[in-house]
């Protein structure tokens, strides 16, 4: 070994102890993004504040007071009382918990049945492909609140029936995408090399493939769990999903289907209203953001 | 050209089957038999059997299915509901008007409002006017739809009193001509109208402005820039042509998103509309009228997504061959 190639190798060995791995990489450049940061720091705030809820509740969460019905915000009860006397500050923080974890967990649902079909799909080819892309548009056909409405009315109205229905209507967007993925990845050379080591397939889809689709696949599931939040809202708006006395801000919009309500007492929809926004407004910011992280080309 | 068209319209009819296979199956799921309100409940035992026979409930799912099929095909039968007894086909021809005129309204007036700003922000890219309606455009798609359409209600219903809480007409009002009855009309779809276009037009937003930064990158751009046409016409008569063909995919597979707001939206303000008779079908447990519904959106959906690809391939001769 010559001198100017030890150096060389020695520089690349200093520069590797300084290098930035990947997501160091894709932090930094998510850190000077300033708008998906304050959504960042926004959305950790309503979680830690609503998994703080027994600590921070000022009343019991379906403590009913027969007698101090629809009152509006005072002392007492911060942000006034619902139908029942129950106080809105308190439903609102055990409602966030019940709505952000319908989201968690659809989200999660539908990554899980995405990623399989979008890996066949994408791995396969051929017959396997096209009978699953042929049931992603199925799918998608359907207005999801429609079919979403349907299997609620069926399985019956529920926290858990909730997140399934959620999960099992919409990974359809997921399957696309790893399957987009996957058929591009097939061709690269890596693949070749994987293939000549003898690897077992479902370690080259776990251990080579995926990975190297997961930038596109966590801003999906970002965006994907703003909009199960979304629907959580709408299906309880529509007295569909998560069934009272548990609340969940969608639940508890329910009572702006009362004109009544609407016209007077504004603290019964307003708050879960906004904070149903907020939520879905800071995750789809931070997915944005994360857009923009991993690939600065993507902003356009 | 043609050969694209063809092969574009088989593909549509797996689908379809593919979907009247899933409506079938759910109402196969519905607790209760679908038919339960065909038959006497104090009948039992062997006169049970025989009404059972009478109405095909003896056969398996795939025969029922292909006879449901074969009506729904030749007679365009979907079943009798079970709350009002006419027939589910009927029923939602009496709604398809009203949600057609919100939805379609709706697309056209997002289209309208989108594509300028669109192109103003890619014509801006990453000044203030850029950002403002990005974030704009994501709030637009974060903001619960139901929520928009309350506040919408309290604010210009209540305490300005400028438009009607809800309906499609003023209750018993009598009209002189036909331009006072669509003035009626047109003052009660005004904030439906803006309540569902608010999602769409901030995903046109997004999607006219990705296409817009794509086209102006483009070496025919440059040369008409370079010929010393007007920025004006190179943006809007040769720019903007290109940018537009992409978009008109998005508005075919907006479609059921479109639908998904219409629902809430028409339950929010009373609209007339399927919507509405969705949410009643499913108060009343109403299987058929449900899965009719469901049946005759998908459809209009898929022929809705046909209709784009065939505008696609009309307006841009590149995909022909595909």
């Amino acid at each position: 070994m010559s001198q100017t190639e030890s150096t060389c190798i020695s520089n690349i060995q200093n520069n590797k102890s300084n290098a930035l791995s990947p997501s160091k990489l894709i932090w930094r450049r998510f850190r000077r993004n300033k708008i998906a940061m304050v959504s960042l720091v926004i959305l950790i705030l309503m979680v830690i504040l609503t998994a703080l809820a027994p600590v921070l509740a000022t009343h019991g969460r379906d403590t009913l007071s027969l007698g101090l019905k629809e009152k509006p915000p005072s002392a007492e009860n911060w942000l006034g009382t619902d139908a029942l006397g129950r106080d809105i500050y308190t439903r609102l923080l055990y409602g966030g918990r019940i709505s952000l974890s319908v989201g968690l967990v659809a989200t999660a649902i539908q990554l899980f049945i995405g990623i399989i079909m979008g890996s066949l799909a994408g791995y396969y080819g051929r017959f396997v492909d096209t009978l699953i892309m042929r049931i992603t548009d199925m799918v998608l056909s359907f207005p999801f609140l429609a079919l979403a409405i349907v299997m609620a009315a069926i399985l019956g109205p529920s926290i858990y029936n909730t997140m399934l229905i959620i999960g099992l209507l919409s990974w359809t967007s997921t399957c696309r995408i790893i399957r987009g993925q996957f058929l591009s990845i097939k061709q690269t050379e890596y693949m070749e090399a994987a293939h000549a080591l003898g690897l077992s397939e479902l370690r080259i889809i776990r251990r080579h493939m995926l990975p190297n689709a997961m930038a596109p696949l966590l801003i999906n599931a970002t965006l994907a769990m703003a909009s199960a939040i979304l629907i959580e809202a709408g299906l309880s708006f529509l007295g569909l999903g998560v069934q009272l006395p548990t609340p969940s801000w969608g639940n508890m919009l329910e009572a702006a289907r009362n004109m009544r309500y609407i016209m007077h007492s504004w603290w019964l929809w307003l708050p879960p209203g906004l904070c149903i926004f907020l939520a879905v407004l800071s995750i789809n910011l931070i997915g944005d953001g994360l857009r923009d992280a991993f690939d600065p080309r993507l902003k356009q | 050209m043609r050969q694209y068209l063809l092969r574009r319209l088989l593909q549509v009819i797996p689908t379809l089957l593919g979907i009247t296979v899933i409506v079938y199956l759910i109402i196969n799921a519905a607790p209760g038999s679908p038919v339960s309100g065909m038959i006497d409940p104090t009948i039992t035992g062997e006169a049970l059997e025989i009404r059972k026979q009478q109405l095909g409930l003896d056969k398996p799912v795939y025969y029922r299915y292909g006879i449901w099929l074969s009506e729904l095909v030749t007679e365009g039968n979907l079943g009798y509901s079970t709350r009002t007894r006419r027939p589910v086909a009927e029923m939602i021809q009496s709604r398809l008007g009203p949600t057609l005129l919100l939805t379609m309204s709706s697309m056209i007036l997002s289209f309208i409002i989108a594509v300028p700003i669109g192109v103003l922000s890619a014509t801006r890219q990453y000044s203030r006017l850029d950002y403002f309606f990005t974030v704009f455009a994501i709030a637009g798609v974060s903001i619960p739809v139901f929520f928009l359409g309350v506040a919408m209600i309290k604010i210009f219903a209540f305490d300005l009193r400028l438009f009607p809480v809800g309906g499609m007409s003023t209750a018993g009002a009598y009209y002189s001509s036909w331009l006072q009855q669509a003035a009626d009309i047109l003052k009660h779809l005004f904030l439906p109208l803006i309540v569902l276009s608010c999602a769409q037009v901030a995903m046109f937003v997004r999607y006219t402005r990705s296409s817009m930064l794509e086209v102006v990158r483009q070496d025919y751009v440059r040369t008409a820039r370079a010929k010393g046409l007007s920025e004006r016409v190179v943006i809007y008569k040769h720019a903007l042509r290109n940018a537009l063909i992409p978009v008109i995919t998005v508005l075919g597979l907006s479609l059921p998103f479109l639908f998904s707001g219409a629902i809430l939206t028409e339950a929010v303000f009373a609209w007339p509309g399927m919507g509405t008779l969705n949410i009643t079908a499913v108060t009343t447990r109403d299987y058929p009228l449900l899965m009719g519904i469901n049946l005759f959106l998908a459809l209009i959906v898929i022929l809705g997504n046909l209709l784009a690809d065939i505008f696609y391939a009309v307006a841009d001769p590149r995909i022909r061959f595909d």
